[in-house]
């Protein structure tokens, strides 16, 4: 067992590192393989532009692309455990809804509020603080109702009922709102991880360190939280502040991602399930590791899709995590064999 | 033999639940002690508050009135990490959807002695081992929980609280959904696991007549009155007649059981 996962973990580094490279070396502009590994290894590039477009554009939407994928992963893995349901995640459960809310309301509603306001709103940490705001008031709402509701697929619904909900206020907002802005909204909530700038990679950097740092306190909590919570009380857990840490973990996980990468379906709930299925364990501090790299790995190849090279457009990459996460997901609930196994 | 050492003792003890405007006695006046070594079984009909009591002595309820004292210090005083290195449980709610495998189950009742990260260390795999040959379940370890049968599940959470090293093991009953052969082995495990490990272990059950047979000791609860005892004791006093209002039921105190009348 120790063996196979050591070999599984040796796999998929290899693994993400060839993805990283395959993903920088697609795009737009064809650049030859040899002139990409010099312009990452320092070397000089033999054109400019070249070097130019990987350092300050593909390197940077590479990044992201791991940052997003191993957040929204982790998030979920929290989820699922915390709500005791293999189909919880942050988008399913209406999180990025939460967030694309609190966006929603920075954007279209900022030019209501004076300028002082409006313009540290408008700026990427007032957008970070209203997305994560956003998601973790949902968070804690579904909460409250999860705690009255035993049956998890009532809990699925009531997240699919605050979707509807803040989608709608989303609507009452573009009424209002100028064509300026909604275009800035729209644009945001089809998702990109490119045309973020090295700060912004640092702000979002900072927010996914503190999310997994968290994260990593709650694994032994969340080991204990698989045998329920009056079992865990039991042995010791201090079951409320264990919630607030992995509320707070998955809030400003989600929340931050959400910002600037805007809502980015599915991620959260596949990964964590291909981590199951790979690793065939519920051991938290495996499927932490696993799920890392597998969330990078996968956001890395959905961005490198949506480039679609040899075209010279980008699709959006929301689009392409739902067009490979749905049927994924209902193949997951299809196959499951043994009601209580995971998958 | 040494002396036997009272491990929880509840005096006065009143318990209900209350409401902002009233509250509601179950029962009053409760003394009960459980001491080490022993396998006390606690009984009454369906309704009478034995899950209120277990709630109680295990810290999770406020008593209406009295004491509950745990190693002769107030239950309510330990924090939740000390609690459980003094007093661990086998519930009957089902474990959640997981992969855990047998041994990573009974691994986990280690949780109050290992680190942030949850490592087991040597000692910790030590009682573990421990846990699993008392309780002779070797052969299921690398299964996963839900492959097993409900029987065998019950010992991996007996063999779970034995890992999680207290003097206090408290089982609420254990014994339900069991064929009665489960049942029974289910029981001699208890006693055996009281007198090798002279832990204390109190479980409630509704098998009246196998407990009888098997407990050092037995509360019984009824409407009127709580009473503490051993079971030859209990059935010389009449103790058992009170417990179920039917007519058609008695207790034979020559078989030890409960019969029909006018069949």
């Amino acid at each position: 067992m120790k063996n196979r996962n050591s070999i599984l973990f040796s796999g998929l580094s290899l693994l993400l590192l060839a993805v990283f490279v395959l993903n920088i070396s697609f795009g737009q502009v064809a650049i030859p393989m040899k002139e990409v590994f010099r312009s990452l290894l320092g070397g000089e590039s033999s054109k400019e532009t070249w070097e130019y477009i990987i350092i300050n554009f593909r390197l940077p939407k590479a990044i992201t692309a791991v940052l997003v994928g191993v957040g929204l992963s982790i998030s979920g893995l929290l989820m699922q455990t915390l709500f005791r349901n293999p189909l919880a995640g942050p988008y399913v459960l209406g999180l990025s809804s939460g967030s694309s809310l609190g966006v929603a309301f920075v954007i279209l509603g900022a030019g209501l509020l004076p300028a002082v306001f409006s313009q540290f709103l408008l700026s990427s940490y007032g957008i970070i603080l209203a997305s994560c705001i956003g998601s973790s008031l949902v968070l804690l709402m579904i909460l409250v109702v999860s705690q009255r509701l035993r049956d998890t697929m009532s809990i699925l619904i009531v997240g699919l009922m605050f979707s509807s909900f803040t989608s709608a206020i989303v609507s009452v907002f573009s009424y209002f709102s100028t064509a300026e802005q909604l275009q800035k909204y729209t644009f945001w909530s089809m998702g990109s991880i490119g045309n973020i700038s090295w700060t912004n990679i640092a702000i979002l950097a900072i927010c996914v360190f503190i999310g997994l740092l968290l994260s990593l306190l709650s694994l032994k909590s969340l080991d204990a939280l698989l045998l329920g919570e009056n079992y865990a009380k039991s042995m010791g857990l201090n079951i409320s502040k264990a919630r607030y840490i992995i509320i707070f973990a998955t809030s400003i996980l989600a929340g931050s991602i959400t910002a600037f990468a805007g809502p980015i379906a599915f991620i959260g709930l596949a990964v964590p399930h291909l981590g199951k299925l790979l690793f065939k364990t519920s051991n938290h501090k495996i499927l932490f590791a696993g799920t890392f790299f597998i969330g990078s790995i996968i956001m890395l190849l959905c961005d490198t899709v949506s480039q679609m090279p040899g075209f010279d457009f980008t699709l959006p990459i929301n689009a392409i995590t739902s067009i490979i996460g749905a049927p994924m997901v209902i193949w997951l609930i299809v196959s499951r064999k043994n009601k209580n196994s995971v998958i | 033999m040494e002396q036997p050492k009272k491990i929880l003792n509840a005096s006065g003890l009143s318990i209900g639940y209350k409401s902002k405007s009233h509250q509601i006695v179950i029962a009053q006046n409760l003394n009960i002690d459980l001491e080490n070594g022993k396998l006390i079984a606690l009984v009454g009909a369906n309704g009478i508050g034995k899950s209120t009591l277990l709630r109680t002595l295990t810290g999770i309820q406020k008593p209406l009135g009295g004491t509950v004292a745990l190693n002769g210090r107030d239950i309510f005083s330990y924090q939740p990490l000390d609690l459980a290195q003094n007093l661990s449980l086998v519930l009957t709610e089902s474990l959640p959807p997981s992969n855990l495998t047998v041994f990573e189950l009974i691994a986990l009742g280690r949780q109050p002695y290992t680190n942030w990260l949850g490592k087991l260390s040597n000692d910790d795999l030590e009682k573990v081992n421990e846990a699993i040959a008392l309780t002779h379940i070797e052969h299921l370890i690398d299964k996963r929980h839900y492959e097993i049968s409900d029987g065998q599940l019950q010992v991996v959470l007996i063999a779970r609280a034995l890992a999680q090293d207290t003097p206090l093991i408290i089982l609420d009953e254990p014994t339900t959904h069991l064929d009665l052969f489960h049942k029974v082995s289910v029981f001699k495990l208890l006693k055996k696991l009281s007198k090798e490990t002279n832990k204390c272990i109190l479980f409630s059950t509704h098998d009246i007549d196998l407990a009888i047979q098997l407990s050092d000791e037995m509360i019984v609860m009824t409407e009127d009155f709580v009473e503490q005892d051993q079971p030859c004791n209990l059935i010389r006093k009449g103790v058992f007649d009170n417990i179920f209002k039917d007519e058609s039921l008695f207790f034979d105190k020559e078989k030890g059981k409960f019969s029909f009348k006018n069949l």
